[in-house]
């Protein structure tokens, strides 16, 4: 067995695949643990799939679709984040439509974009073995950023979270936070989806918090349970997706699923079992 | 400490859109009064709290809190929300939640709790009796304990003010006679207004009492008066009992105990 997995991540790719997943699930976890906290799960999809407008215009015009993706995911937040603020309660509509034009923008940009595009696939689904050297220097740059920001940030994160209005009568800047919030969930969608691919994103950010939730009853550890959560289901689905010949992200994602449904099934029944 | 003003509003128009909430509105509160207002549901209270707080701006007249505006005067006030539904389950401990209190306007501020927060963090847990819970997260907590961790958090911001909004939902009768108790004794040094719609619960405690129907009938009396009575006839059921000794009706706060 151990013999096996050290012949795996003997190859290059593989290597690269592991390191991208161990990053992306700092990122992820940290990130999502907020994004699940907040209710913002809905928004956070609509950032992941507004990034592929960006991703198409970027091919349009013979540019990197990485750097599409960073300014059409940084400015959906923003601009969601806006419409979140001012208009509590019909936001979600609004989340949705941008969604749409998000993805709109993408297909048309793509679509008139001569030539073979088998690779856009990748953005959709993930290309978690196709990672290159300067994918993983964007992650690390992404995973260092998040770090910092929520080590210097915590107490203030934690309380626009539990309590927006009594933070806003403390006079935080409730709003900046929020927007700040936003650009990381932002950012992490982009380093996310070369995993998981852009429609599997919201799966990412939001199974291992959950599962975390389950045990833990505080924010810190939540947030280091679900980032080793993360390395869990992503080594795991990795290992698996070698071994069955199948599609990493997928499989990644499907084993972090079944993860959070034995958990929760656990949960529940130790839960009866006591008197 | 009595005749500084630390509340004042002045022909307060307020409301969402076309819908108009509360008008004509004038409040003054001093320093040590303690002010319950009541009044139906729908009626403005919420409103008035957030016109207070500085979280809506009224169309007409002016809001000062301590003299200044509400953005600039509310960090004198010790705010004690209702508690909602969904925040029940925030996974948080007792200790975090009363450390928000000592937040400050910047982020920078606000990297660490500092020995000195610690320091009132800790005696606004063991003046609301509950240091012992302070490593225990909330939603393992009583309706009752809840209510004295948000009194606890409101009290560790060093207010000038504590404003209470529905205090007794979702606490048992005991827990909030017991809070009314501490309430009476914070009330020595810290000014109190209180909302409510459950009248017979703030009348034995407060020291004046308002009525709020989009307008508010208050002139710094103890009794209900029978204009008070005509402004605001939709008040609760609970105003019957008022002035009957020892009759104790089933008050509104048995409803919002169900989730």
């Amino acid at each position: 067995m151990i013999d096996t997995i050290q012949n795996i991540f003997a190859y290059d790719f593989m290597r690269n695949a592991l390191f991208a997943s161990l990053l992306v699930g700092v990122v992820c976890g940290l990130i999502g643990t907020l994004v699940v906290l907040n209710r913002i799960v809905f928004l956070g999809g609509g950032i992941a799939h507004a990034a592929y407008g960006g991703i198409g215009l970027a091919y349009y015009f013979g540019q990197d679709p990485m750097l599409g993706a960073i300014l059409f995911s940084i400015l959906s937040a923003l601009g969601m984040g806006v419409v979140h603020l001012r208009t509590k309660a019909r936001s979600d509509t609004l989340i949705g439509v941008m969604w749409s034009i998000g993805m709109a923008v993408g297909i048309i940009f793509v679509s008139l974009t001569p030539g073979f595009k088998a690779d856009l696939m990748s953005y959709l689904f993930g290309s978690l073995l196709a990672v290159s050297g300067g994918d993983l220097l964007v992650m690390a740059l992404v995973a260092l950023l998040v770090i910092v920001f929520v080590l210097l940030f915590y107490r203030s994160l934690q309380a626009i979270s539990f309590d927006e209005t009594f933070s806003t009568v403390r006079n935080l800047p409730v709003a900046a936070l929020y927007l700040m919030m936003l650009v990381m969930i932002g950012l992490t969608v982009v380093v996310a989806m070369r995993v998981v691919g852009l429609i599997m994103v919201i799966a990412m950010l939001t199974i291992p918090p959950a599962t975390a939730n389950l045990f833990l009853k505080d924010m810190k550890g939540m947030m280091l349970l679900s980032v080793g959560l993360s390395w869990l289901f992503s080594a795991a689905g990795l290992i698996l997706a070698f071994a069955l010949n199948l599609q990493a992200g997928s499989v990644i994602i499907l084993v972090a699923a079944l993860s959070y449904l034995a958990a929760a099934a656990y949960k529940k029944l130790s839960v009866h079992a006591k008197p | 400490m009595t005749g500084q003003a630390v509340i004042e509003l002045e022909d307060v128009w307020a409301g969402y859109e076309s819908d108009r909430v509360l008008e004509a509105v004038n409040f003054r509160m001093d320093a040590g009064d303690y002010v319950g207002l009541i009044g139906p549901n729908g009626g403005g209270k919420t409103t008035l709290i957030k016109v207070i707080l500085g979280l809506i701006k009224p169309d007409r007249g002016s809001v000062r809190v301590m003299g200044v505006s509400p953005e600039k005067g509310r960090h004198f006030i010790g705010y004690v929300p209702q508690i909602q539904q969904d925040n029940k389950m925030f996974p948080i401990k007792v200790w975090d939640v009363v450390s928000m209190g000592r937040l400050k306007p910047h982020l920078l501020q606000n990297l660490y709790l500092k020995d000195a927060d610690k320091t009132i963090v800790e005696r606004s847990l063991r003046q609301m009796d509950i240091l012992d819970l302070a490593k225990r997260p909330i939603n393992e907590l009583s309706g009752g304990q809840r209510q004295r961790v948000t009194i606890a958090r409101a009290l560790a911001a060093e207010p000038k003010i504590l404003m209470l909004d529905e205090p007794t939902s979702s606490v048992d009768s005991r827990s909030s006679s017991k809070m009314y108790d501490l309430l009476a004794e914070l009330n020595q040094s810290i000014s109190i207004l209180l909302i409510s719609h459950d009248l017979t619960a703030i009348s034995t405690y407060v020291k004046t009492i308002g009525c709020v129907n989009r307008r508010l009938v208050y002139g710094g009396q103890k009794e209900i008066t029978s204009e008070m009575l005509s402004t605001a006839y939709e008040c609760p059921v609970d105003l019957v009992a008022h002035g009957l000794p020892h009759r104790v009706l089933p008050s509104h706060q048995e409803e919002d105990n169900h989730d």
